[in-house]
């Protein structure tokens, strides 16, 4: 291959080094006006009366909404949200009015004068509470809410999904097992931190059109939302996502811009515009849900586990619309990558009056493998086998069966694990001691998973145009939110077309004029997207060699594609280059034939399908499983008890490497993220408030914080991947923080049950131990 | 009440007026449709806003706009002479330096500052200077090594 595998510079490289690219909050427009949001000051509270009176009469405002403007309800898989609070409050920090005026200040000024009285209602603020029988509800109306097939609210109770595995005979699985063991852990809120924060600018022109632009993921799914709440038809709404910096989720489905359009349907003509402050960023955009785990485990003296039983609660927050798929994701992958014949899962969906839960790089895999991966080394220990051994006994083979009952078919973990083990040398090299008395030193490993979890017939498609001068226009709405798909996707235009990438200009995000994409998310661009760009060049190809054909007297069958010529195979003098047949073929009496080339590519997964009901059990549930190991080295200070993560070694089973510079910059940034989540970053929530919402309270890896990385890949390719390719942009960051947690118990002797392990949970648990 | 301030922004001589109370950033992105400089936390925790002033990294949403007066200001917009890429910008496109691109302009400019103040850093050095630019993609590995090859360079062209 000539443009696969190659590491080809970022073609976004050039506009984001020198700030030329824009992003939202860089656009003005002329006679824009400014947002702001009025936000309860209660974590759960009816709302007695919004008095908007003084607002509207302050001058320079130009409207002021609120909920009763926006009263449709609306969510990606379960319709609990409306943009605006109707009636009550469930978090703090709720949006309950908004206002639009000519400058920012004055829109702030307006907030201050809107009035709300409240009657404060009694809060869940956790999630172990909201689930028992006389605990407040958070959603008194659940059974009138809308929600799709694969989920299952319980209304009459907080919990907005159970979803279940039942795999094998989990009684007979424990009477059998010679050890039982069960264990908790408990994982906090944290927030994605991008350092861009969320920006919108919506505009409604005369006709009734809209156009909104917006820092998001998934242009479409926002333009679908948006339709539904606002009663417009898809036509009438163009939504431009420009640029996105940075986006780990916290930028899929809808977020703000619900908030701005009733605004801007106000105003017709003017563009109202909403940035978020790094506050609102914090608090009121999606945060990661927090997770209390149980997991009672039977394993045999040989090392292999019979029977697993997990209870997974996760504090969905407010609306958990797109947590619940979250949940099920954590259900259908809850035993870790391992092949376990017995399987009991509960994972709850549990309403709370704590900030919003929604997806975040991981969708529950980093939540659940805290624990799995844990629990693992647990069960090593008592059996007196090493870590690295127990993985090899239990982890997934091909031929093996998961959570789900599904039997894989592509599976390279043993592959990522010998790979960190070699790389690291540990069964080469015994554990030498630090020269320093008070550091002592650690070795973990954990493995992980992660599928797309993404409903089964999720769809995407391109488009390629061929210009008469031999260049490209490539166009899709998968997002470059820094994951580098601009560039992948280019190089696969280019394999197939074999025109250089820096011949193909690709174009993404306006629902006006690129082709549909379900959402940039899941880890599931560079396979789907990917696939569909192979299928919009080979239509292109096809086309052209449709035109070839008749040119050079060859049949199709025995033209190839060369240097950008169509070339007779075997004879490779008879060619004609693609440019001269980008407008259709001229024929030699001067007419022509076809017209320009225009390559359309379709493309959903094949043959993924809902599992059963009542087991969760299924064929293939997922369009594929990525699977990898890492293992970290860390030094920890017994008089401070900080932890200073010195090296981790990272393997992932990706397929096919599409550009070896921009996977590696991907899985590093993962380790960080995941080295964050593991030592530093915890929402604190107090009695349903954050306390934290700035980055010197909430503090995020700075470059001091990079250990040594070592990242190395398999390649078992996957069927049905472009060029056997398969995601990699979340699992990266799962196995990071239980490798460090287990490299801790490595070091001391101490096991910290709850992340993130800081210095203080670090010398407590040492006291504990003397 | 506005005040005049004179100073050079990007090797261009500026007088402009200002609001007392207007930050630095906000002048230079709105009034000046610099864009480069970005604003991610407003409170000089994140460094998305460096830019030089007086060759010196700071946070631009930390400074007032009329401090300004009288200096020499670059920004990531006027770091390309004659439409060239610096060796910094190209070091950080040839090192995959980069992802979302949010915190990028900062981050040269942090970089650029370093390697202006002391052309042949130490890695430590180097991870020193950027400790004040929050990066969420990177891990920022590739970042320093960016960095770390426009000084190399620099050395052996010695």
């Amino acid at each position: 291959m000539k443009f696969v595998g190659e590491s080809v510079n970022r073609v976004d490289g050039i506009k984001k080094v020198t700030g030329s690219l824009k992003y939202v909050d860089d656009l003005k427009m002329s006679r824009m006006l400014y947002a702001a949001v009025k936000r309860s000051e209660y974590p759960h509270a009816k709302l007695l009366k919004v008095d908007i009176t003084k607002a509207e009469k302050l001058p320079g405002v130009k409207a002021v909404i609120t909920g009763k403007d926006v009263p449709n309800r609306v969510g990606l898989y379960l319709e609990d949200k409306t943009f605006l609070a109707n009636d009550k409050v469930r978090y703090r920090g709720e949006a309950i009015a908004a206002v639009a005026a000519e400058t920012h200040e004055i829109a702030q000024e307006a907030i201050k004068l809107i009035e709300v009285e409240y009657e404060e209602l009694p809060a869940v603020t956790n999630a172990l509470e909201g689930i028992k029988s006389d605990a407040p509800l958070v959603h008194p109306d659940l059974g009138d809410y809308k929600w799709g097939p694969i989920f299952f609210p319980e209304p009459g109770t907080n919990i907005s999904n159970l979803y279940k595995i039942r795999k094998g005979d989990i009684d007979k699985g424990f009477a059998e097992a010679e050890h039982v063991v069960e264990n908790q852990f408990f994982v906090p809120h944290i927030q994605h931190s991008p350092i861009e924060n969320h920006s919108v600018i919506a505009q409604m022109d005369p006709e009734e059109a809209l156009t909104i632009w917006s820092s998001c993921q998934s242009p479409f799914a926002v333009q679908k939302a948006l339709s539904v709440a606002f009663g417009l038809p898809q036509n009438k709404i163009r939504v431009i996502s420009p640029a996105v910096g940075g986006g780990f989720g916290g930028k899929a489905g809808t977020t703000l811009e619900g908030i701005v359009i009733p605004l801007a349907m106000r105003v017709k003509g003017r563009p109202v515009k909403l940035t978020y402050g790094r506050e609102d960023e914090f608090i009121n955009s999606f945060v990661r849900q927090g997770m209390h785990a149980t997991i009672k485990t039977g394993i045999n003296s040989d090392g292999k586990i019979v029977a697993v039983k997990n209870t997974f609660v996760w504090d969905g927050g407010a609306y958990t619309e797109y947590g619940v798929n979250i949940v099920r994701a954590g259900g259908y992958s809850s035993t870790g990558p391992y092949d376990i014949p017995n399987v009991w899962t509960d994972s709850v969906c549990v309403y709370t009056n704590h900030p919003v839960g929604g997806p975040y790089r991981g969708f529950g895999m980093s939540e659940i493998h805290f624990a799995i991966e844990q629990n693992m080394d647990i069960l090593a220990e008592m059996l007196g086998i090493t870590p690295i051994e127990v993985r090899r006994i239990n982890g997934l083979r091909p031929g093996g069966s998961n959570a789900t009952g599904q039997i894989v078919e592509v599976c390279g973990l043993q592959d990522c694990l010998e790979d960190v083990v070699d790389k690291l040398g540990w069964e080469r090299e015994e554990k030498k001691p630090s020269s320093k008395p008070n550091i002592y030193i650690g070795r973990g490993i954990s493995c992980g998973f992660k599928a797309p979890s993404m409903p089964n017939n999720v769809a995407s498609s391109a488009i390629i145009r061929i210009n008469e001068d031999g260049t490209c226009q490539l166009l899709v709405s998968a997002q470059d939110i820094g994951q580098g798909s601009d560039t992948t996707l280019t190089q696969i235009a280019s394999e197939v077309l074999t025109i250089p990438p820096d011949k193909i200009t690709i174009k993404t995000g306006d629902t006006d004029y690129t082709p549909y994409e379900w959402q940039t998310v899941a880890s599931r661009i560079t396979y789907c997207a990917g696939n569909a760009v192979v299928k919009a060049c080979q239509d292109a190809k096809d086309q052209l060699f449709e035109l070839a054909q008749i040119k050079l007297g060859v049949p199709k069958e025995k033209l190839i594609l060369a240097d950008e010529y169509i070339v007779a195979k075997g004879n490779e003098n008879k060619k004609v280059p693609i440019k001269e047949l980008a407008l259709g073929l001229s024929m030699e009496d001067g007419s022509g034939i076809h017209g320009p080339i225009i390559g359309r590519g379709s493309f959903i997964p094949p043959d993924v399908k809902n599992t059963d009901k009542t087991t969760g059990q299924g064929e293939k549930p997922t369009a594929f499983w990525t699977y990898g190991c890492q293992g970290a080295e860390i030094e920890v200070d017994i008089e401070t008890g900080k932890i200073k993560v010195k090296k981790v070694a990272s393997s992932f089973d990706v397929g096919k490497i599409i550009n070896p510079k921009l996977i590696e910059g991907q899985v590093e940034g993962g380790i960080l993220q995941g080295l964050g989540s593991a030592i530093l970053e915890e929402l604190i929530l107090e009695n349903g408030i954050v306390k934290n919402p700035n980055f010197v309270d909430y503090k995020i890896p700075t470059a001091d914080d990079m250990p040594e990385m070592i990242i190395s890949f398999v390649e078992n390719p996957e069927e049905t991947g472009p060029f056997g390719a398969r995601g990699v942009a979340e699992p990266c960051m799962v196995p990071t923080a239980p490798a460090i947690a287990n490299a801790l118990y490595d070091a001391l002797g101490i096991r910290v049950n709850s992340l993130p392990i800081t210095a203080e949970k670090v010398l407590k648990a040492i006291k504990e131990k003397q | 009440m506005k005040h005049k301030i004179n100073f050079i922004l990007n090797n261009e001589e500026i007088t402009h007026e200002v609001a007392a109370n207007r930050t630095l950033l906000d002048v230079i992105r709105e009034d000046f449709d610099l864009t480069g400089a970005k604003e991610g936390c407003g409170a000089g925790e994140c460094g998305a806003c460096t830019i030089l002033v007086d060759r010196k990294p700071i946070n631009a949403c930390l400074m007032l706009a009329v401090e300004a007066d009288g200096k020499e200001i670059l920004t990531i917009e006027g770091l390309s002479v004659n439409n060239k890429l610096d060796q910094i910008q190209q070091a950080f496109i040839d090192h995959a330096a980069l992802q979302c691109g949010y915190c990028t302009p900062g981050m040269i400019m942090s970089g650029k500052a370093l390697l202006m103040d002391n052309p042949s850093p130490t890695e430590e050095e180097v991870k020193e200077a950027i400790s004040g630019n929050l990066c969420r993609c990177t891990g920022y590995k590739k970042i320093v090594e960016a960095i770390m090859e426009v000084a190399d360079k620099t050395n052996s062209a010695r």
